[in-house]
């Protein structure tokens, strides 16, 4: 099939940007939407043109590194699926698609489509951890953890911290990713001594990089490749309250 | 032969003697150790952040060493571990179906068709169980079973239920649970963290490693970073055929620097070719996508009987399929080790009974158990690889038999290492899949994540002291050094000349002609003519790069090209030296299959009296020069492998 794309060039983050329209023909349905800008990569290159920048590595949708905007939606079209995952069967001859970077105040362009996501990295190293030095741990099997409970943390830690949540959501905001975190840990037995100063280490990190406050739009959970649900964010909000009343910090209660 | 020259044997390997079970005990006791009001004026520089790297620099920061992390990713979780999805190995015996650490000990040594170290494979398996105790305490939420106890699963090699996993996505957690100890070590100030660096090169003084210089990949700023010790944890090479499970960044660069400056590069020849993998389905493919070795224990292989049988799979009768991993090997099944079931998958396709376009494949059915545990059970088992498959290739495996091919998975080759974990340039340690010390010939599914992280939480903490502890008689070195102005100034002038060819190619055309060199000749079957005309064409594409390839851009900023530029250069000298060690290994042994040494039902015929021995190559920039390490079996008796 043969398409137009409409890509989104900015040479540095100085640079205002620009979008530009490209030809792409004979893509074939089943190359992957990296590998199609891969053939308009490589055209460019022969034409002594800049190839088009952008963020990649698994294309196995694990790593979380892809992040277009797709016709204005993160990711694409295809539900639970990244960028890299998505292949050009879900496109039909003749189209014309737009492509852009996330767009968060949070999420600085680099250079065309590659954002800079390191705010995520800091939300992290603000709480979203056990702390359990290597060699201190007990035999794995004396806490044992109820299969609901392993199986719903799990569901929550399967976020790849691609952002697309943010990129998605008009304020920019990064909740869905900081509750997810929230959320498997407070779900495990070893996760429960830091469970309150956890989550007002993370949501402080997580204003102070300049993501949004979260309303309850819902456009994260829609958009994000893993499933992570809504209601973490309300786990994440209880747990937050309880954290900031003035009890939760008192030993024994 | 023509090709190469023999050195010096290697002598010693630094491993403990005395009975096997107390060698690593020993050694540890016998380190020095460093006081803690010291470690904290030692740097230690630790490149890649994957379940090695990660787990390495969050235990040695907590130990109270200064740290500088580095990784070519934005952030350090998405280093390619977080790819793994099958599972990771313990001597747990949570089953009591007869493991034990000497079993896996046995099976890890066997499986790697005697082409391992047993002192080292020995310690793997006695601090296995101390890894699933460290993820559970860091919150993995691995599978559990209803009484909330972990649950396990088989893999392949082994007859007994060791594998722990979390779904199809092991990697991901194991590494996001080293990755936040690493985010809490950056947040308390302990580890300098620089996403999207990647170390060009190696810097050496006196002898000893004390440095990387690194390039910027936002600025394109290239500075020299200097320290007490260098810890490379950059991962595997399998990137050499351009077409393989790995990230598209996977690079041998690293590595292939530091060989370059003196590190022994050994077994480069040995590449672990994955049974299961989505076929290749056109000229534009960019890489291959794993199907988790685990689908083997729910899923059956077969093709049909006859040659050419066209028919769709649901209309071959039963009596009319060949279920030729369960004929030929009744004892292991489907779950034979991974270079058997490649090997048996190419057989069954070179007789023509291969399935789908080119017939280039072979079904992976899952009808028998999804009749027989139902639909949903094998959804919570393999959900998301089922989806996974059904958006690359369109077709819904619950319906139809999914089609599979062999690919490059995984590289047992690897810097040289002795027993604690140092190359053969002091002060420079190799861990993860950038060694070559555990797997031998060929690894064992589950069994890098469970190497990984052996490394990284338990080894290299307890070795890497010992070097440091006579780091304060080293000198101190600073920027000015000629041999780190030296290595710095080489990096630029690469960096120039890949900029200035200004030819007529793109980097991935020479990338994708040498992948296909490389998976003709040294890929799955190997012979001395096709492996020294693949050395004749190598050699002439290389030249060809040099001359004609185009590099858009400058070096001033982010440039994807050149970043590509730099590591298809050095995999063209990697490339060549892989051929030069599989040409000498005239043997076959796990992943290396010699087409002119096989036993009469083509089974690898290994020749131990002419090659029990680690092939550990040194760099000369003419004809390498191999040193020979022999293995002895004291413990593990090798005989044929068999797993009929
Ligand atoms: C698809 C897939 C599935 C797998 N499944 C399993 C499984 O189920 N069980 C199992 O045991 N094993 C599995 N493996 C193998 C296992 O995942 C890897 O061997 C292991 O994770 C490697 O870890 P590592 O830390 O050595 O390297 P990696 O995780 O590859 O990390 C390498 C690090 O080095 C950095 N780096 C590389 N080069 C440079 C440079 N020049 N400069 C700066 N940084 C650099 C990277 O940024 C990265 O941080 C799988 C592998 C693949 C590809
Ligand atoms: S919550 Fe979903 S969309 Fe947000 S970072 Fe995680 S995986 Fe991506
Ligand atoms: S490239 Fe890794 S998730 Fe898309």
């Amino acid at each position: 099939m043969n398409l137009t794309l409409r890509i989104w060039r900015q040479r540095g983050p100085e640079d205002k940007g620009r979008m530009v329209t490209y030809q792409v023909d004979d893509v074939s349905p089943d190359m992957s939407f990296l590998e199609m800008l891969d053939v308009l990569n490589e055209r460019l290159i022969l034409q002594g043109e800049e190839p088009v920048a952008f963020d990649h590595d698994c294309r196995e949708g694990i790593c979380g590194m892809c992040s277009l905007m797709i016709n204005g939606e993160a990711h694409g079209p295809q539900r639970g699926t990244t960028a890299c995952q998505l292949h050009m069967r879900q496109f039909s001859d003749g189209d014309t698609i737009d492509i852009e970077p996330w767009r968060a105040r949070a999420f600085p362009v680099v250079k065309d489509l590659v954002v800079n996501r390191n705010a995520f990295d800091k939300i992290i190293a603000a709480g979203g951890y056990i702390t359990a030095p290597t060699g201190s741990a007990p035999e794995a099997h004396s806490v044992p953890v109820a299969k609901n409970n392993a199986d719903a943390a799990f569901e929550s830690a399967a976020c790849i911290g691609c952002g697309a949540c943010v990129a998605a959501c008009p304020n920019g905001s990064g909740m869905l990713f900081t509750a997810a975190k929230v959320t498997q840990l407070s779900l495990l037995p070893q996760g429960q001594p830091e469970r309150y100063t956890r989550v007002i280490g993370m949501v402080d990190a997580h204003d102070e990089a300049g993501f949004g406050g979260c309303t309850n739009i819902g456009e994260c959970a829609a958009a994000c490749p893993k499933g992570i649900p809504l209601n973490t964010i309300g786990r994440l909000n209880r747990d937050y309250l309880k954290a900031t009343s003035k009890r939760a910090g008192t030993p024994g209660s | 032969m023509d090709l190469y020259t023999e050195g010096d044997p290697i002598a010693d390997t630094k491993a403990p003697d005395g009975p096997i079970e107390t060698r690593w005990e020993r050694r540890r006791f016998e380190a020095k150790l460093v006081n803690p009001a010291n470690r904290r004026k030692l740097t230690v520089i630790v490149v890649g952040t994957g379940l090695a790297g990660g787990s390495a620099a969050a235990t040695l920061a907590e130990q109270g060493y200064h740290v500088k992390s580095y990784c070519y990713q934005d952030s350090p979780r998405r280093a390619h571990s977080i790819a793994a999805q099958g599972g990771i190995n313990a001597a747990k015996n949570y089953r009591n179906d007869g493991d034990s650490v000497h079993r896996l000990f046995y099976d890890t040594v066997k499986g790697g068709d005697f082409r391992s170290r047993e002192s080292n494979v020995h310690r793997l398996a006695e601090v296995s169980v101390n890894i699933i105790d460290q993820c559970v305490a860091q919150g993995v939420p691995f599978a559990r079973e209803y009484g909330g106890l972990l649950d396990t699963r088989s893999f392949g090699g082994a007859q007994v239920q060791r594998t722990f996993y979390a779904r199809g996505q092991t990697g991901q957690q194991l590494l996001l649970g080293a990755y936040q100890a690493l985010e809490r070590q950056i947040g308390l100030g302990n580890v300098e963290m620089n996403a999207r660096h990647e170390m060009l090169e190696l810097v050496v003084v006196d002898g000893r490693a004390r440095g990387i210089v690194v390039r910027d990949l936002v600025t394109g700023e290239i500075t020299t970073e200097l320290a007490d010790a260098v810890v490379l944890a950059s991962g595997g090479y399998g990137n050499v055929f351009y077409l393989s499970t790995n990230a598209k960044g996977c690079n041998v660069t690293a590595s292939w620097r530091a060989h370059r400056k003196g590190a022994h590069f050994a077994n480069p020849c040995y590449t672990q070719i994955h049974p299961t993998c989505i076929p290749v389905s056109g000229d534009h493919q960019s890489k291959l996508t794993l199907m988790s070795e685990s689908l083997r224990n729910d899923g059956r292989v077969w093709v049909p009987k006859a040659k050419g049988d066209n028919r769709a799979p649901k209309d071959i009768p039963e009596d009319e399929r060949d279920y030729y991993l369960e004929r030929i090997y009744p004892s292991f099944g489907n779950l034979v080790p991974r270079d058997i079931a490649s090997r048996a998958a190419k057989n069954v396709c070179d007789e023509g009974r291969g399935v789908g376009p080119g017939g280039l494949g072979v079904y992976l059915d899952f009808a028998d158990a999804i009749q027989r545990l139902g639909r949903k059970a094998i959804e919570a088992k393999y959900g998301n690889l089922f989806e996974m498959y059904e958006r690359i290739t369109g077709d819904d495996p619950y319906e139809v038999p999914m089609r599979i091919y062999p690919a490059v998975h995984y590289t047992m080759g690897g810097l040289w290492v002795d027993y604690d974990l140092q190359s053969s340039i002091p002060g420079l340690f190799v861990i993860g899949e950038a060694n070559f010390s555990d797997h031998g010939a060929n690894r064992l599914g589950a069994s890098a994540l469970m190497q990984g992280l052996a490394d990284g939480y338990f080894v290299l903490p307890n070795t890497l002291p010992n070097y440091l502890a006579n780091a304060g008689s080293f000198e101190k070195v600073d920027a000015s050094h000629p041999d780190v102005v030296a290595a710095r100034a080489a990096v630029e002038e690469r960096i120039q000349k890949l900029l200035s060819i200004n030819g007529d190619r793109t980097v991935d055309s020479f990338h994708r002609e040498l992948g296909q060199i490389m998976w003709e000749h040294c890929g799955m079957e190997r012979t001395e003519a096709g492996l020294r005309k693949a050395i004749d064409e190598i050699r002439a594409l290389r030249e060809q790069f040099w001359q004609r390839v185009r590099v858009p851009g400058d070096g001033e900023g982010l440039n994807q090209s050149l970043e590509k530029a730099g590591r298809v250069a050095d995999f063209f000298e990697l490339a060549e030296l892989m051929c030069i060690d599989a040409l000498h290994r005239e043997e076959s042994c796990g992943g290396h299959f010699r087409a002119e040494h096989q036993t009469p039902d083509g089974e690898a015929q290994r020749d131990d009296d002419r090659f029990a021995y680690v092939a550990a190559w040194e760099y000369t920039g003419d004809q390498p020069v191999l040193h020979k390490e022999d293995l002895q079996f004291e413990y593990v008796h090798p005989t044929q492998r068999s797993y009929k």
